[in-house]
Order: structure tokens, then C-alpha cells, then sequence
């Protein structure tokens, strides 16, 4: 059920100010892709355009088409609701409903799309967790509430909490910059097996991370502060790794800036 | 109470504060800040003081049961006044009004707060607020006399419909219990609606887009976010619309008290509140003689609303414990 | 649709943006409505009595007679008069109300920012609070306790204004308190870094820095005192002559004037209270207003 991603001369605004200029960029099924770039660069307002959550900004809009399988998601019969529960995402920060149960956490987008049965609930919640890899921390606990958890199971739950209303594309926000090293091992090794189930992007400040993890790296930069953020190139992990195209491509993986 | 307490601490407190030198200046201002502080204390507990020391005279003297007999006799030939009659009053009307006011307050803050456009959310919330500013009496003259009459159309229907239940029974009377709760309503919806919107535009961000990112429509982002996360201050800004809504005086006694009759049950009949039975009876007041019974009543009041608006800050005080 | 996904496991539409689920939708819609209503249905009121006020009583402000004459010696059934002794009574009462009541509040805002620690703080605290949720009435009762039947003395317009003290301490209190607490403290650290005491630098550093703050505490908390009816009922009987004497005699005011006239049926009274209502409305939202001015001129300084 994943899905392809296509994108055609994006432009991001916020109200007048042009965040992101004229990105285009494929993204295949099945695949992992990692945005990597300095501070500012517009990474994370692009991620936000692929599910229309950078509407939710005042002021938020953009120029120029994203297509999922051929579909305009910016097309004029779109609602941005359905967009968003087709193409989920994780945040930098782990954001478990606080008030709800790691099950109520889990079952909330389900519930949400009228999933009353609770058998389907029971079994889907398992599968999500067990697919974040978190069952077996939790399985005793479901009915605490999810803020008892750490950082990193947090994370997984959010996660869970994601694949549970089984999108086609997961968009992943940062989702390691607030763990330490052993969770961020343990989202990293989760990307790995999701990405069999799901189209995966991920922004990220640390660039081992995108070569660990990401089959393909796509890298924004940006001319000034002020201006807008370009997407510099986009290939092959280990191309971009080991001979990018680009000079300021290399800078940046070299850590000559940013 | 606490203050005995709190005096043994005081006198530690100046020494053990850095920033204040031992020099004069700072010891008088300093005395000043915390008398200042303890006055306020004081002044509360002298408040439940002198309303007990007045009313357990009268209370003495009443020939009637305080609590259970419904007569309110007070007279130079004796005492007799009991108040389940402006008990069941106040609760009813003040119940009434937050049946009405809090659910409206609650879809008007989420409204300054998630819906309307950035640029009107404040000049709105100026004027939800502008409906605190207008005296009570204004309230008082405009619901007996400019919004009765619109109303008692409806309260005929209702009472032709309904006056089966005992609240909504025939006939209705000039001024209600009805009227007065829908006054006492628009009256306690700025300090609701102020309260719950506080705590509404503090709900994260990351809460809110969490949900969203789940494909929750703007609603369900606000059922799943926003309302778990502000229900405990909704709560207590409920409470103490329900403290105002207690002791609001002129304008209930204006609309109900116009002329009480025989007492009834229902919404529609008048009746006094406690405060209104007190304004009422503001002439008595000339000679103090006969105003025991009415201090009794205002210490009812006094302690009716103590409870109401403590019970609000322990719901506070454990909302922040929760979100810090 | 998604209607019907009884199965145990519900398949994914092909391509579900396609798809909006319109059960949701609906939903959505109907309470995008309901808030957009509840927030008209809290502003009819407002609009309401302003127009009512307005138009019933604009007649008799606009004559002369009105900011100029007290109502001695005219019946409820004569057209005349004015309201300057009910103005006039309104005002001072404020303004004494505001000169005992303001530094009360301010030191005991200081208090709970600058100095309080442990139990009494909290008790103060929580004594804020009770004291915000005195009924009118409640604060008039106690002052007829002390003033009439412990003291002994008459009921005159210090006693009302006594009572109106006790009302507006507690919002002078809340609002220092929140301006005090946006002083950032390297205000403070500055200050005494300089050798200056504790004392001036809350005088001369921390106060004047929240000064605007505290000026719309004070206006709102007057303008909320001054609507004040039930007070005047029990303490301040009214007047219908200039008494400038908050000790002596009793002393007119807006509120009394509105409700002595109230249930005339007569046109004279009509327009008189509606013109009372009227003033009393101006005086109360010009406070009100300037209040809020100040604050929002505040935070743009900041």
C-alpha cells in the first residue's frame, strides 16, 4: 500500500515570506528518504507540505503540485483531512495524547476514522505496537497513561500511534532529536523494518544517521538568511555520501559549514 | 486558621531573604508588604467573624428551625425565618444559569481561540468581555423590563408543554426563576469564557498537531486535544461563574423579587435568592434590631460561596501541578 | 464508503484522498456553525443593552440640567432635575474606595511576589481568591456588622465605600501580581548588583516598570466598584441633594438614583433612570476601556 511521491516546482510561503523555492522530487515506494541540510533550510516546512500540515500555520501556503500516485494532493477536491490520514507523520518532539491511555493513544486516529468494534480496535492496536516494536514494554500497561513512558518509548508510541490508521507515506519530523543514543538506536532499527510496509521521509540533523538509515539523501540549503531554501540535489545515499554532485553538498557532509 | 501558622514563619522570613539588607528602608517596607498581606488574611477571617458573632443572636432567638422550616417571619413581635425556601432558590437559579453559560462559554472561547481569524480574536474577546463591565443593575433593568416581555411567550409554551414536570409548572409568574438564570447567565459568560479561553490557548501545539497529523478534521483535532487538556479549567471557571452567579444581588432581585407571592417549585414561579431577600429588605437595615436574621442569611451566602470558590482553586491548583 | 468496515480488518481504500468521509465532515461543519453561533448569541446582550441604554436614555443627558442639578426637591411625577449629586456621589466614593483600597492591594501584590514564601503566602494567595468571590452583598453585610452594630455609627458613604473596599482589593491584588511577575528578575539582579536595597529597587526598579500594568488593574477594579448596587442598598441610603460629606448624611450615587426611580411608572422617572443607567454605563466603560488602552499601549513598549 505504500506509495510513490512526486513533486513538481514547489514553492512554501509563509504569509509573504517565501520559505522554499521550487522543489521537484521523486520519491519511490518502499523506499526511505532522508533530508538532510543546515538549520533554516526549509527541510522540515518542505516535509510539512507533503501532508498538508503546513496549512495548519497562519499564513501557511504553497505554489506548485504534490502528487501521491498521480494525485494532486493540493488538487481542488482534496481535503486536506483525508490527505492527512494517508500520509502520517512523527514529530520531533513525542506528542502522546496526554490525557489517554498508551491503548486510547494508539486507537485514537482509528477511533476517530468511526472504528467502533473492539476486537479490531484490540487486534490493529497490537499490531501497531508490535510493528513499533513497543508490545512488549507496554503490553502489561496499556491502560496507563502514555506520558509515564520515556522519551523514547514515547517516540515508538507516537509511531505506533502513526502506522495504526495505516497510511501509504510516513513522514518523520526530527524523530530522534530529543533521545539519547540507545532509543535513537531502537527508532532507527524500527525505520529499517517499516520501510517494507511504507514510504518513508525523514528529516534529520545528523547526517550518520541519514546514511544509516535512508536509501536515498536529499540536501537543502539555503543562499542567505532571508532567502529562500533550494533543494541543492538529491540521489543515492551513498552517492551523495561518497562523490556528491554538488559543491556545497560536499561542504556541508564534510562539515565545512551548517 | 492557617495564618497561626504562618506567623511563626513570617518572622523567620526577612533574615533568610538575601536581597534585603538588615537597613531600615527594608525592614519598614518590607513590614509593610506582609502586614499588607496579612491584613487580607485577616480580613476574610474577620469577614466569617463578625457575620457569626451578629447571627448566632438572632439565631438564638428564632423561634423556627433555621435550616428546615420554610417561614420568614421577622417582625418587632418575635423571629421566626428558616431558609430552604431562598436555598433552594439560589442553588436552582444559579444551577440554571451555568446550565446555560458554560456550554456557550466554552464554544465562544474555542471560538477566540481556534477558530476566529488572529486578527479578530482579540477586539472579540474585548467585547465578550465588555459584558463584565456592565453594572448589575443595568442587568437588573434591562431583563425585567426590555428582555421579559420577548420571553414570556416561550415560558408560556414551555409551561404548557412541560408543567407536568414540577420545575416547568404553570402559571408563570411576571418575574421568574426562569428569567433571572438566563440573566444571571449572560452575566456569568465573561468570566467563563475568559477562564476557559486561558486555558484553551495554552493547549501545545504538538498536542494539536498530533492530531491532525492523524487526519482529525478541525473538531475531532479539538475533541481529541483541546478539550481533554483544558477540561479541568473549564471545570473551575464553571465554579466561579456558579460563586457569581450565588451572590449576584440587584439584578435577581430585581426580576424575581418584584413580587415573590406563594412559593413554588417551579422556574417559573418569583422567589427570593438569599441575596435578593437581603437587598429586599434594605430598609430594615435603618434599625438593627431586627437584621440578625438577615446576616444569618448573608453567612449562608458567605459560606455557600466560600465553598464554591475554594473548591474552583483546588481544581486549579491541581491543574498546574499536572501541566508543570 | 467507510460506513460499513465491520470486517476485522478494515482495507485501505485504493485511493483514499479520493474519499473524504462526509459522516466527518458534516460534523465538522455543524460545529464550525455552533461556535461561530455561540459566539453572535454572547454578543446580542452586549449590543442589546447598549442600545437600549442608548437610546432610552441619550434624552435626558442631553440636557444641560443634567450635569448641572441634583434632584432636591423634584417627585418622581416631575420632568427635571439632573443626576450631578448621583455623579458626583459615584466619584468620590471611588475615589476614596481607590485610596484606601489601591496601596492595600499593591503592597499585598508586592508581598506575593517579592517577599512571600510558605504558608502565610499561600494562605494570602488563597485568601485573594476567597475575597474575589465575596458576593456584594456578602461585603456589605460585614461592614454594617462592624461599622453599625459594633461601632455604633451611622450609615454614611465611608462605610459604603468601606464595603466597596473590600471588593476591589482582591482584582488590584491579581493584576500588580501579574504585571510584578513579568519584571524579568535581571531587572532585579541589575539593581542589586548596583548595591541598591531591596526596598528602592522594588520602588524605584520593579514598580515603575510595571506601572501601566498596575494603572489598568486600579481602572478596572473602579470600574468594577462602581456598579456596585447592593452595597449602597444596605449602607448608603440614597439622596436626592448634593452631599459632599462622606461621613455625614447620606450621599447620592448612580446605582441608588436607577433603583429609587425604577419602579415608577411615570415618564419623568422613566427617562431619569434610564439616563442614570446611561451615565453610569459611560462612566463605567470609559474606565474600562482606558484600562485596557493602557495595557495594550504597554505591551507594545515592551
Amino acid at each position: 500500500m505504500a506509495q510513490r511521491i512526486d513533486v513538481k516546482d514547489l514553492n512554501v510561503y509563509y504569509s509573504a515570506f517565501k520559505a522554499v523555492e521550487g522543489v521537484s522530487m521523486s520519491v519511490d515506494p518502499r523506499t526511505v528518504t532522508a533530508f538532510i541540510g543546515p538549520s533554516g533550510c526549509g527541510k522540515s516546512t518542505f516535509l510539512r507540505t507533503l501532508n498538508r500540515m503546513h496549512e495548519v500555520i497562519p499564513g501557511g501556503r504553497v505554489e506548485g503540485s504534490v502528487q501521491l500516485n498521480g494525485r494532486d494532493l493540493y488538487g481542488k477536491d482534496v481535503d486536506p483531512v483525508a490527505v492527512r490520514r494517508t500520509v502520517g507523520m512523527v514529530f520531533q518532539r513525542p506528542n502522546p495524547f496526554p490525557t489517554m491511555s498508551i491503548f486510547d493513544n494508539v486507537a485514537a486516529g482509528m477511533r476517530l476514522n468511526g472504528e467502533k468494534n473492539k476486537k479490531v480496535l484490540q487486534e490493529r492496536v497490537e499490531k501497531s505496537l508490535r510493528g513499533a516494536n513497543l508490545w512488549n514494554e507496554v503490553k502489561d500497561r496499556l491502560a496507563k497513561p502514555g506520558a509515564g513512558l520515556s522519551g523514547g518509548q514515547q517516540q515508538r508510541l507516537c509511531i505506533a500511534r502513526a502506522i495504526a490508521v495505516q497510511p501509504q507515506v510516513l513522514l518523520m519530523d526530527e524523530p530522534c532529536s530529543a533521545l539519547d543514543p540507545i532509543s535513537t538506536m531502537a527508532i532507527e532499527d524500527l525505520i529499517n523494518e517499516l520501510k517494507t510496509e511504507f514510504t518513508i521521509v525523514i528529516v534529520t540533523h545528523n547526517m550518520q544517521q541519514a546514511a544509516r538509515v535512508s536509501d536515498r539523501t536529499a540536501f537543502f540549503n539555503l543562499a542567505a538568511t532571508g532567502k529562500p531554501g533550494k533543494l541543492i540535489e538529491i540521489n543515492d545515499t551513498d552517492k551523495i555520501f561518497s562523490n556528491p554532485a554538488e559543491k556545497a553538498t560536499e561542504d556541508y557532509i564534510s562539515g565545512r559549514f551548517g | 486558621m492557617s495564618t497561626i501558622t504562618g506567623h511563626s514563619e513570617l518572622d523567620a522570613e526577612p533574615s533568610g531573604d538575601k536581597a534585603s539588607t538588615g537597613r531600615r528602608g527594608d525592614r519598614i517596607f518590607g513590614g509593610l508588604a506582609t502586614g499588607s498581606g496579612i491584613f487580607v488574611v485577616v480580613l476574610v477571617i474577620a469577614v466569617g467573624g463578625f457575620l457569626l458573632s451578629q447571627a448566632v443572636p438572632a439565631l438564638l432567638k428564632n423561634d423556627a428551625n433555621f435550616l428546615f422550616d420554610r417561614v420568614w417571619e421577622v417582625n418587632d413581635s418575635g423571629m421566626r425565618f428558616g431558609i430552604p425556601d431562598l436555598l433552594y432558590v439560589t442553588v436552582v437559579s444559579s444551577l440554571m444559569a451555568m446550565i446555560i453559560a458554560v456550554p456557550i462559554a466554552v464554544l465562544v472561547a474555542l471560538f477566540l481561540t481556534q477558530y476566529a481569524p488572529k486578527r479578530l480574536a482579540s477586539p472579540a474577546a474585548y467585547l465578550v468581555d465588555l459584558l463584565a463591565a456592565v453594572p448589575s443593575i443595568v442587568y437588573g433593568i434591562w431583563g425585567f423590563y426590555v428582555f421579559r416581555p420577548y420571553t414570556t411567550g416561550f415560558q408560556d409554551w414551555l409551561a404548557e408543554h412541560f408543567g407536568w414536570t414540577v420545575l416547568l409548572e404553570g402559571p408563570v409568574s411576571l418575574g421568574t426563576v426562569f428569567l433571572a438564570s438566563i440573566v444571571l447567565a449572560i452575566m456569568i459568560l465573561p468570566i467563563i469564557t475568559a477562564i476557559s479561553r486561558e486555558v484553551f490557548a495554552q493547549t501545545p501545539s504538538t498536542h494539536k498537531e498530533g492530531a491532525l497529523a492523524l487526519g482529525a478534521t478541525r473538531w475531532e483535532m479539538i475533541r481529541t486535544a483541546v478539550i481533554p487538556f483544558g477540561t479541568p479549567g473549564v471545570i473551575s471557571a464553571s465554579m466561579l461563574g456558579l460563586g457569581r452567579a450565588l451572590g449576584e444581588t440587584v439584578a435577581v432581585m430585581i426580576i424575581v423579587g418584584t413580587n415573590p407571592g406563594i412559593f413554588r417549585f417551579s422556574l417559573f414561579a418569583g422567589g427570593e435568592t438569599f441575596a435578593s431577600k437581603i437587598a429586599n429588605n434594605s430598609a430594615e437595615f435603618g434599625s438593627s434590631s431586627k437584621v440578625g436574621a438577615f446576616i444569618a442569611a448573608g453567612l449562608m451566602l458567605f459560606i455557600l460561596t466560600f465553598l464554591v470558590n475554594a473548591a474552583a482553586r483546588v481544581i486549579i491548583e491541581r491543574r498546574k501541578a499536572f501541566s508543570e | 464508503m467507510s460506513t460499513l468496515t465491520q470486517d476485522t480488518v478494515s482495507p485501505a481504500p485504493a485511493s483514499p484522498i479520493d474519499k473524504p468521509n462526509t459522516m466527518r465532515a458534516v460534523k465538522d461543519k455543524l460545529a464550525t456553525v455552533a461556535v461561530y453561533t455561540a459566539f453572535l448569541i454572547a454578543v446580542i446582550p452586549l449590543v442589546w443593552i447598549l442600545y437600549t441604554v442608548i437610546s432610552k436614555g441619550a434624552g435626558a443627558l442631553l440636557n444641560p440640567e443634567w450635569w448641572t442639578n441634583s434632584q432636591r426637591g423634584i417627585t418622581a411625577r416631575t420632568v427635571g432635575g439632573g443626576a450631578y449629586h448621583a455623579i458626583i456621589g459615584t466619584l468620590i466614593q471611588a475615589a476614596i474606595t481607590a485610596v484606601i483600597a489601591v496601596p492595600i492591594g499593591v503592597f499585598t501584590a508586592i508581598y506575593l511576589v517579592e517577599y512571600g514564601r510558605g504558608k502565610l503566602a499561600r494562605a494570602v494567595s488563597f485568601m485573594v481568591d476567597i475575597l474575589t468571590g465575596v458576593p456584594s452583598i456578602v461585603a456589605a453585610l460585614f461592614i454594617y456588622t462592624l461599622w453599625v452594630t459594633t461601632f455604633g455609627f451611622e450609615r454614611v458613604a465611608f462605610a459604603v465605600c468601606l464595603a466597596l473596599v473590600l471588593l476591589m482589593i482582591p482584582v488590584v491584588v491579581r493584576s500588580t501580581e501579574e504585571m510584578l511577575k513579568l519584571v524579568p528578575n535581571e531587572l532585579r539582579e541589575a539593581s542589586y548588583a548596583l548595591g541598591v536595597p531591596k526596598w528602592k529597587t522594588i520602588m524605584k526598579v520593579v514598580l515603575p516598570t510595571a506601572f501601566s500594568g498596575i494603572v489598568t488593574g486600579v481602572l478596572l477594579g473602579l470600574a468594577r466598584v462602581m456598579g456596585e448596587t447592593a452595597p449602597l442598598l444596605i449602607l448608603g441610603p440614597p439622596s436626592k441633594a448634593i452631599n459632599m460629606n462622606p461621613f455625614e448624611g447620606f450621599m447620592a450615587a448612580l446605582p441608588t438614583m436607577i433603583n429609587g426611580e425604577r419602579d415608577q411608572v411615570v415618564q419623568a422617572a422613566y427617562d431619569r433612570y434610564w439616563g442614570a443607567a446611561l451615565t453610569l454605563i459611560i462612566l463605567v466603560m470609559a474606565l474600562n476601556i482606558a484600562g485596557r488602552l493602557i495595557s495594550r499601549f504597554n505591551k507594545v513598549s515592551r
